[in-house]
């Protein structure tokens, strides 16, 4: 509209004969042209921008879309010089093709999960994500994301009227976040030696779920062993080659177990089932014995791990706004999933150590590092620095962590009475156990002071009451003393390493694959959370580091050492380097044993991204080293062909500090 | 905002000619001294409106753009802040979840033809970056991007059927594999969605994709899909309770699970049986069973409609001036590489599909729409339909399949040969001699039994190819041992349905459109870069019972299928205890009225009846949905028929 105006005041002021007054005109023009110029700048202007952007913007699309795919290669081997072939295109030049079909079994939280029934706030996501992907419905309307993702939390299973289901195929954790990969790189490998949907399979379920409620629920273990079998017989008898990841190890474990028990709580498989279909299974990153992780997230909802959902959406998780209630949501919400507490440290104070002494007493982070430089230094640098306590998993104070065990006075928490919280109703939609925690419970949980494994399962019982006894009829954390009893066919032994026998399988080889290199939380020091309403009683005490700048063992309240920045080297190592090496009474048919450890090396540049040399615990799906050991594994290597053990870190040495009776 | 105003004034205004400040003052010359200083400042001003002015073009589009961005947004934004759903019609699962109808058979979803996904395993330099990516439903954005290293990857080996050397490229899996055929498009997406409403999940539902390009049998060889099928359906019966399987297959699906059902039973080694134990019924939509004359023109011309989905995908390609002659050549060189093409080829000869002067469709009277229906139902209320046997004037001859009309063209036009200097697509045609094209068109016409000679003599490697795969005869003695040949087990005229007395068959199709029946041919018009030498004679008019349109003859039918096709077994062949159907299964015909959607707002419609859009058809998706939670056909209602079909059986004389 403007702009006709002024062209009509253009053209009247080109004729002056037109206009009566020439001055006149003269006189009002400034005025006009500011108020016209004012019209202008105001709105349109705007949408001049908003269209200038967008013009430019699609033009550098155009762009981006017409360049060749192979230019940021290009760029990237221009400043880095030009990278290793990736491990398939190499082997495939060797001349290896696909043989054994391979099974992938992710573990908790990279697996996608999607919705099927919903309540009324969730309209519009049938069969989209919940869990993976974007992420979307998290901002959109987090109470509803954090309603359909909770479980049952009496029964473990769904809520009335929401079904949400693991995601089926390859695409169920290829990538968990678009452009942050998970499995992606291995089958991307591995489809270069030939390998395709037919004999490759991503055995994913539902990993909020206790293992053997995947079973009641989805059939999740029938439909893994029937592929499985499927996939034998179709690749001319070849067995299958497993893979699992993190938690997905344990769920393995369950299901050799579950498939060669009889048919009403078993698969009925037969007791030679697993020495007839499987090659080999290949554990990445294995948190066999359990993570310390894990109880500091049932605990207070705080480690790094399960804030995966933190990563995602700090902006969510940490706003003022929400913060206080952010982490009692979190914690409501992991503490209906059953899996979480299939990952608490196992085996007691024999494995994680005892008030004194932990297995990995010596561990000096910068010690690696030394040793390659310089030998001699090592043993005069040790007595030097303090004992660490790293079997005091959860200790409260910084003095405590540190104390002689001698000193530290401890009054029994269990049995004492938790005394009526005063609170209040306001906190009721938000409902955490901790809510029927009074303060005589809060007390007497901080005066034991210092808790080892074998005491963190009291002490969870004691906080969580109703999640552990939904836990622990499907979990079990002891070492069997003697694995002939009849009750350990039950299933909640399974998953546990220290109290099942593996299959009988002499031929079938068992890895374990690992990144070390990077620090990993091992213990942590708590405090009491300053009181509020509403609030988490405790919290890890951050202000707890070392003094020493050398060994950074302490850090921001948590103890670390050796692992793959989740699992502990000695979780991870111990059952394949000392608990099933050989044969033992936990490895009756005497099956192989590989560890493979990968040295973490972060990528030198962000061009490279996640790196290939990650040892971190899901980048280390992108390693070359480890993809191509699988690869070789698939294409019909054995272990020893691989070259047997290959060890950077102290496990063989933690390990043969560990007293267990084999 | 200041530093968008700076920001546009960096831009764009540049200081334009000062000569526009002089002409000015010269203008302004007479005035004294105050008044030019005064004007100068305003010729500042002018200036900078003049500067306005000359990037106007530019700023504008600017403008424009910007204007329409936003808007967009905002009714994107508004999109987001209306509830999901308008209130509209409840869906059938919402429905008859409240009766009470829950989950209880496994649900096999059998895709057809074109609709399911295909992805990239392995490829050429030229496909870098495509690993795992969708080349076929999806987006298509590879068409436009690169198009001929997609149809590189898309073509089969031109001599085995199966892949070329260094090429991969699979059948995605899972229920995305057919959910949607492309953004917003849906295929099965309503129905798992409605199943889903009645307790449904992944764990008693499957999409049994197979790569639809390859011949029945070569889905096994190459990438074990019925075996795969096979444990599946084993899975699921034993996990779901020892429950049978519901079978629905779509379209070309439906003779891929009648190969399977054979080929579980023989070579599969479920043994006889299996069936029996494992499937309660299926229920075909839109099935093929007879084939489609469809599949003729598109192999013989590449220019019927439904092949040319890929016309509507991409019709600025296909129709461009600068592609415009070689495409179709594409397309049919592509095509032509895929068997199961030749699977689709009319069944039965003669027999079924009528000779030169007879044909069981030949008394159809085409008036389309609700119209005819509602007019029979009248005159079935009257004692006589005076007014239907009154426009039957001359019987359709729709038993010639292709006809070449009068309008072909002269002899002298086609012998000038083509010119090879325009480096055309290699078609087969190129290897066809112009004497043969030109006998073909003398033959004139062309019926179900000789299109097969046709075929053969235009496009022989495949037909050679493909006939070890499939077979279109009709059988004379079902128990002559050849018939354990796995190319007739997809021909429901020369198989026997599995021993299963408990299993029902179902077919279910849309009625009420136009479906090509037959076509007028001629010879193409001597062109620079054509090498197809024929095509359909869209000049071809006429009254023939208002049937002719654009050189092709309709009858009633789906859209793609013939009712027909997909009625006759179900309404006579297997239909009792016949030759075909040695236990007796019993057999249903379930019809849909094609209503067109009253608006836009109905998207494909709630009562479609076209061959795809059938699968948001309402009643058909409660039909499924009940016999999946265990109601019989008779609880149904038994059949459902709007169309001739029965009378048209009746007409079809076949040894039963």
């Amino acid at each position: 509209m403007s702009l006709l105006r002024r062209r009509r005041r253009r053209g009247g002021q080109d004729e002056p004969g037109k206009t009566a007054d020439p001055e006149e005109e003269e006189e009002e023009k400034p005025e006009q042209r500011r108020a016209e110029k004012k019209k202008w700048s105001c709105l349109d202007s705007c949408c001049w921008f908003i269209g200038c952007v967008c013009v430019t913007w699609w033009m550098l699309l155009f762009l981006y879309n017409l360049m060749p795919s192979s230019f940021p290669q290009y760029v990237t081997e221009a400043i880095t010089g030009s990278p290793p072939d990736p491990p398939g295109l190499k082997l495939r030049k060797e001349g290896l093709a696909a043989k054994h079909p391979v099974v992938f079994v992710p573990g908790i939280v990279t697996a996608g999960l999607e919705l099927w029934e919903g309540h009324q706030c969730a309209q519009g996501l049938f069969r989209k994500r919940l869990w993976g992907g974007t992420f979307g419905s998290v901002y959109k309307r987090p109470l509803c994301w954090e309603e359909h993702m909770s479980l049952d939390n009496e029964t473990g299973l769904d809520p009335g009227g929401v079904r949400v289901r693991p995601v089926t195929g390859l695409v169920a954790a290829d990538y968990f976040a678009p452009g942050y990969f998970v499995w992606a790189v291995l089958i991307e490998n591995l489809a270069q030696i030939g390998y395709e949907e037919k004999t490759m399979y991503m055995a994913s379920y539902d990993w909020r779920l206790s293992f053997q409620n995947t079973e009641v629920r989805d059939q999740s273990l029938s439909r893994i062993k029937s592929h499985i079998e499927l996939m034998v017989s179709t690749n001319g008898g070849n067995k299958a080659v497993i893979i699992p990841h993190s938690m997905g190890v344990l769920y393995f474990l369950h299901f050799m177990k579950w498939v060669e028990a009889p048919a009403p709580m078993g698969g009925g498989g037969g007791p030679d089932w697993c020495a007839k279909h499987i090659k080999a299974v290949m554990n990445i990153g294995g948190p066999l014995l359990g993570v310390p992780k894990a109880v500091s997230g049932l605990f207070s909802a705080e480690a790094k791990d399960i804030a995966v959902a933190r990563a995602i959406a700090p902006g969510v998780l940490d706003q003022d706004l929400f913060h206080i209630q952010t982490l009692q949501h979190l914690m409501k919400m992991t503490r209906t999933w059953d899996s979480t507490m299939s990952m608490i440290p196992k085996g007691g104070d024999t494995i994680w150590g005892d008030l004194d002494s932990s297995p990995e007493d010596d561990y000096l982070p910068s010690k690696r590092r030394q040793n390659a430089t310089d030998e001699a230094k090592d043993g005069s640098s040790e007595p030097k620095r303090k004992r660490k306590h790293y079997g005091r998993i959860i200790s409260f104070g910084k003095d405590i962590a540190e104390a002689d065990s001698s000193e530290i006075n401890r009054v029994n928490f269990r049995g004492a009475v938790k005394g009526r919280n005063v609170a209040n109703d306001t906190c009721v939609d938000v409902w955490t156990e901790y809510q029927e925690m009074g303060f005589g419970g809060i007390k007497a949980v901080t005066e034991y002071k210092a808790y080892t494994a074998g005491d963190l399962v009291d002490l969870l019982s004691f906080v969580a009451p109703k999640m552990m006894a939904r836990g622990s009829a499907h979990f079990s954390y002891g070492i069997a003393d003697d694995l002939d009893d009849p009750k350990y066919l039950h299933y909640k032994y399974w998953s546990n390493p220290l109290e099942t026998r593996l299959p009988n399988a002499p031929d079938m080889e068992i890895f374990a694959m690992y990144g070390v290199g990077i620090p990993t939380e091992r213990a942590y020091i708590y405090t009491e959370a300053p009181w509020a309403e509403c609030h988490i009683p405790f919290r890890i005490d951050t202000s707890a580091s070392e003094e020493e700048e050398e060994d950074m063992c302490l850090k921001d309240g948590v103890l670390n050492v050796d692992g793959d920045e989740t699992v502990p080297v000695l979780s991870a190592g111990f059952m394949s380097s000392k608990g099933w090496r050989g044969a033992t009474r936990f490895n009756p048919s005497g099956m192989k044993n590989f560890v493979r450890e990968y040295e973490h090396a972060p990528p030198a540049n962000f061009l490279e991204g996640r790196g290939t040399q990650s040892g971190a615990h899901v980048d280390i799906m992108g390693n070359f080293a480890l993809i191509e050991d699988i690869m070789r594994v698939a294409a019909g290597a054995t272990g020893d062909e691989l070259g047997g053990d290959r060890v950077y870190s102290d496990i063989f040495k933690w390990s043969q500090k560990i007293k267990l009776k084999l | 905002m200041a530093a968008i105003l700076r920001f546009r004034k960096l831009c764009f205004l540049e200081p334009s000619s000062p000569s526009s400040c002089n002409e000015h003052k010269k203008q302004t010359a007479k005035r004294d001294e105050k008044k030019l200083r005064e004007n100068c400042d305003a010729g500042e001003d002018g200036l900078r409106r003049k500067g306005v002015k000359e990037w106007r073009c530019i700023d504008s589009c600017c403008w424009v753009i910007g204007l329409m961005c936003t808007a967009w947004w905002l009714l994107l934004f508004l999109h987001h802040c209306m509830p999901a759903s308008l209130p509209g019609a409840e869906p059938p699962g919402v429905r008859l979840r409240r009766q009470g109808v829950v989950a209880l058979h496994p649900v096999v979803l059998v895709p057809g033809i074109v609709t399911g996904g295909l992805e990239l395993w392995e490829g050429r330099p030229c496909s870098d970056g495509l690993f795992r990516q969708r080349l076929w439903a999806g987006s298509f954005a590879e068409i436009f991007k690169r198009p001929m290293c997609w149809l590189e990857h898309l073509s089969l080996d031109n001599e085995t059927g199966l892949d070329p050397a260094g090429i991969r490229v699979r059948a995605s899996s899972g229920l995305v594999a057919a959910d949607y055929f492309a953004p917003g498009y849906f295929v099965w997406a309503n129905l798992i969605e409605n199943l889903a409403r009645i307790g449904y999940e992944e764990k008693n539902m499957h999409m049994a994709a197979y790569d639809w390009r390859l011949s029945f049998q070569n889905t096994e060889v190459r990438d074990q899909t019925l075996s795969r099928l096979k444990s599946k359906i084993e899975l699921m019966y034993v996990s779901n309770g020892y429950k049978k399987v519901v079978v629905v297959p779509h379209s070309m699906g439906a003779n891929y699970f009648l190969h399977f059902m054979k080929w579980v039973e023989s070579a599969g080694g479920g043994g006889r049986g299996w069936c029996a134990k494992h499937i309660k019924s299926i229920m075909n939509i839109g099935p093929v069973f007879l084939g489609v004359p469809k599949a003729v023109s598109s192999i013989l011309s590449a220019e019927s409609k439904d092949v040319a989905f890929l016309r509507a995908m991409a019709p600025g390609l296909l129709d461009s001036e600068i592609f415009r002659l070689q495409a179709l050549e594409h397309v049919m060189r592509v095509s032509r590489t895929w068997d199961s093409l030749v699977s689709l080829l009319p069944k039965g000869g003669e027999a079924v599909w009528g000779n030169l002067d007879w044909s069981p469709e030949e008394d159809h009277v085409c008036e389309w729409g609700t119209r005819k229906y509602q007019q029979q139902s009248k005159t079935k209320g009257n004692e006589t339909d005076g007014r239907h046997s009154f426009q039957v004037q001359e019987p359709t001859k729709f038993g010639r399949i292709v006809s070449f009309g009068k309008t072909g063209s002269s002899p002298d036009a086609i012998s000038s040969k083509p010119n090879a200097s325009c480096g055309k697509v290699k078609t087969e045609y190129d290897e066809v001699s112009q004497e043969t094209i030109q006998r073909i068109s003398e033959e004139r016409v062309y019926t179900a039994d000789t299109l097969l000679d046709l075929l053969r003599s235009v496009a022989p490697k495949m037909m050679k190819r493909a006939e070890a795969h499939f077979s279109h005869g009709i059988a004379e003695n079902l128990s002559d041992p050849k018939y354990s040949h796995y190319k007739y087990w997809s021909n429901p005229l020369e198989t026997e349905l599995p021993e299963a007395p408990d299993m029902e068959i179902y077919s279910l199709y849309g009625v009420g459109i136009p479906t090509e029946r037959s076509y007028v041919y001629k010879l193409s018009p001597p062109g620079k870069c054509r090498s197809i030498p024929l095509q359909i004679d869209s000049s071809a008019d006429g009254s023939h019972n208002g049937c002719l349109k654009g050189g092709v003859y309709f009858v009633d039918g789906d859209e793609s299928v013939p009712v027909l096709s997909a009625g006759f077994m179900c309404a006579q062949g297997w239909k009792g205890k016949t030759r075909f159907n040695p236990s007796g299964s019993a057999t249903y015909i379930r019809e849909y009225k094609h209503i067109a959607p009253a608006n836009l707002l109905h998207g494909r419609g709630l009562e479609s009846g076209a061959h795809v859009d059938i699968m948001g058809n309402v009643a058909l998706i409660e039909d499924v949905l009940r016999v999946a939670a265990g109601a019989s056909g008779v609880e149904l209602g038994g059949d459902r028929i709007y169309s001739d079909i029965m009378k048209l059986s009746e007409k079809i004389k076949i040894h039963l």
